[in-house]
């Protein structure tokens, strides 16, 4: 299975993964090695079977709508790369 | 005989006994893994000496007050993708490097309230991603065992290569395509990866939402079932874990198989498999035939095709989850974008490391339009197929057995530079994750100087039957392996 450059651009688009060259030519190698040999599946006809959903016999989970404190704003932003007051900052989204 | 020689039920019960303290326990860890871990096993990314010490102090107290708990005083080690309050869970990746958490993972409060005491979080691959470890942003971890040149496998390496080296009594790994059970087997000790949903998720940093499940990694049987026991159970924070009661795992240790009926699936016993890992297994199987256990052939037909399909389920899983790694609210931020869009690119280009991209890239593609139906549904009714082979097979065998691992332990950077010889390393572990079964590896033997794993495979909640029959096997086989002597290596 031959995937192209463009393909793997376009995937690492798709995940927000900056690539160097290097990296886009390595993965284009590997993703064509390891998705072709992952295509022997198509060795089996599963028409009807259908796909798994969940493996372990549980319904929704539902719970009570119950109001509960909500975590300190200063514990939650103890992580935060960069904050501004009690807010979350980040690059400019629009120019 | 030193205190780290010790299991864990054995320490306990000198602890009981007032013959030691917690304090001194701990210490003679922190003492051997100072002298045995950096630059030898670097089986830890943290170690937490200052709490370890305060939390052995506090148990000797409760102790002298007349308390006790199921593991009061003992120490233990946790993989660093489980989440401790105040300390530093870094996946082994640059993108958690300086990641302190705010709360602990359920697994940590349950361990902490049955009176565990810290070491520390130990090396894996990075968010759990590989088969030996080597996929850590830092370092690898070393296999104790031979001349430290080999992997201890993966991706729960550094938990399993820390009881081996006798750096901790017990640890704690996660298992999503055999994580605990392939390094188990690697590095001759005994792990469990419990039924899906029988240990609670919540604070384990996810990889594959619908495979991965915590386990212990420990010496021998009895201080796995003892461990399971405590970290099982319901939890409201994790909604697919399940609400069914916990047996008394200790108590189905009963060393008797008769009558126990155990299948051995021809489809395990692949092409590339070592013949000494066949010796070993099949030598097992006559040992568990003597314990009056009845063997038969069984056939799962669709195995060969679980690598492929949990190659996809799994990368597709990852790269769901993934994509909170954003820059934003926690972990690795590029410190030089230019606008939201150039920041993602850039911290998550250099935040994860080489595997994880390529996972990434294989979920991303398998779930993109267009391949969405070729290869995710189509895996996810393989994952059906792989189930009702299962089930069937259960309705004749109280257990499935079947090697761990189709190899003992490799050398170190012998399939770095080849991403599908390192998947095959799970072939025969996959399945069980696929259809959501327990599974646990017991040293079963040596081949060529390094231990090979037995797996037993159980029903849905067959812990107990599970524990029995390694437990059963470890006893006839004499007890658990020796643990290698590092004396020399110091």
């Amino acid at each position: 299975m031959a995937i192209s450059r463009e393909q793997v651009e376009h995937v690492a688009h798709l995940a927000r993964l900056g690539l160097s060259d290097d990296e886009i030519n390595r993965l284009q190698q590997q993703l064509s090695q390891i998705l072709g040999h992952m295509q022997m599946i198509d060795r089996l006809d599963t028409s009807a079977i259908p796909p798994t959903a969940q493996v372990i016999p549980l319904s929704s989970v539902m719970r009570e709508d119950e109001p509960r404190t909500s975590r300190p704003v200063e514990e939650i932003l103890q992580n935060a790369p960069r904050r501004e007051g009690p807010f979350f900052k980040v690059p400019p989204v629009l120019e | 005989m030193a205190l780290t020689d010790l299991t864990a039920l054995q320490a306990l019960a000198e602890l009981r006994s007032g013959t030691i303290s917690s304090e001194e326990l701990t210490r003679a860890y922190l003492d051997r893994i100072d002298r045995l871990d950096q630059g030898l096993v670097q089986a830890y990314v943290t170690v937490t000496p200052e709490l370890a010490l305060e939390q052995a102090r506090a148990a000797d107290a409760r102790r002298r007050a007349g308390e006790d708990a199921p593991l009061l005083g003992l120490p233990m080690a946790l993989k660093d993708l489980v989440l401790t309050r105040g300390i530093r869970t870094t996946c082994s990746s640059k993108m958690l490097e300086q990641f302190v958490p705010i709360e602990d993972a359920t697994i940590t409060k349950k361990l902490y309230a049955a009176g565990a005491v810290l070491l520390g979080k130990t090396n894996m691959d990075e968010f759990a991603m590989g088969s030996s470890t080597e996929n850590s942003a830092f370092f690898p971890t070393r296999n104790p065992w031979g001349d430290l040149s080999r992997v201890p496998g993966g991706s729960s390496g550094g938990s399993a290569a820390a009881v081996a080296a006798k750096l901790a009594p017990f640890s704690i790994g996660s298992d999503t395509g055999g994580s605990i059970r392939q390094p188990a087997s690697l590095c001759g000790v005994v792990g469990m990866k419990p039924t899906y949903g029988r240990v609670s998720r919540y604070g384990l940093i996810a990889f594959a939402s619908s495979l991965d499940q915590l386990g212990p990694l420990t010496v021998d049987v009895a201080d796995c079932a003892l461990i399971a026991e405590v970290i099982a159970g319901h939890d409201p924070l994790d909604s697919t874990s399940l609400d069914a009661p916990v047996p008394n795992y200790l108590e189905a240790l009963t060393g008797d198989l008769k009558g126990v009926r155990l299948g051995v699936p021809k489809e395990y016993f692949v092409a590339g498999m070592e013949p000494g890992v066949e010796a070993s297994i099949q030598a097992a199987i006559d040992t568990l035939r003597g314990l009056g256990a009845e063997i038969g052939e069984v056939s799962l037909p669709h195995s060969d095709y679980g690598l492929a399909a949990y190659y996809i389920i799994a990368p597709a899983e990852c790269s769901a989850n993934l994509a909170r790694y954003d820059g934003v609210k926690y972990g690795y931020s590029a410190p030089d974008a230019e606008n939201m869009w150039d920041g993602y690119y850039k911290t998550r280009g250099r935040g994860f490391g080489e595997e994880v991209k390529r996972r990434i890239m294989l979920g991303t593609y398998a779930l993109s339009s267009g391949y969405y139906d070729a290869f995710y549904v189509k895996a996810q009714k393989i994952r059906t197929l792989i189930k009702q082979d299962f089930d069937r097979a259960f309705e004749r065998f109280d257990a499935i057995i079947a090697p761990t691992s189709p190899t003992v332990a490799f050398e170190i950077g012998a399939k770095t530079d080849d991403p599908l010889a390192m998947y095959l390393n799970d072939v025969c572990t996959i399945p069980v994750n696929l259809a959501g079964l327990p599974g646990i590896s017991v040293p079963c033997g040596l081949s060529d100087g390094l231990p090979v794993g037995l797996q037993v495979i159980g029903k849905a909640l067959g812990e107990s039957t599970l524990l029995r029959v390694a437990h059963a096997f470890e006893q006839a086989r004499g007890g658990p392996i020796a643990r290698p002597d590092l004396a020399a290596s110091a």
